[in-house]
């Protein structure tokens, strides 16, 4: 998957890896980051 | 959709939910098969795209505590096998 271009639905968790993250690691392939999220899976 | 699970069984959860529908039929997505592509964020033909001093700043200390093969793996398995 080529993510330049792309949309792109950043889901993060807070004890892995957080939505910012995600989105700026996305953004910086050249992806469009549509939403971005932080959820607790308990 | 890229995730940012911690463990391989909350990947697992989540990549079925946006592609086959909420297997725990409890939420608004079940029985809702969306089928988005979904990659967990670590994953290596993912994270290889990322520039690497932002991936450095934002992924080193996930990845020095977190599986990135299993958490790979185990959402690549319901990407490509839907289980």
């Amino acid at each position: 998957m080529n993510l330049q271009g792309k949309r792109v639905i950043a889901l993060g968790e807070r004890d892995g890896v957080p939505g910012p993250a995600i989105a700026a690691c996305a953004r910086s392939a050249g992806a469009s980051v549509v939403l971005e999220m932080t959820h607790c899976f308990v | 959709m890229l995730l940012g699970t911690p463990t391989p069984d909350s990947g697992k959860l989540y990549a079925q939910t946006v592609t086959e529908g909420d297997p725990t039929w409890a939420g608004p997505l079940a029985g809702l098969a969306l089928r988005l592509p979904v990659y967990h964020v670590l994953e290596a033909e993912i994270r290889e795209q990322f520039a690497s001093e932002i991936a450095e700043e934002q992924l080193a200390m996930p990845e020095m505590v977190l599986d990135a093969r299993e958490l790979g793996e185990a959402v690549k398995s319901v990407r490509e096998t839907g289980t």
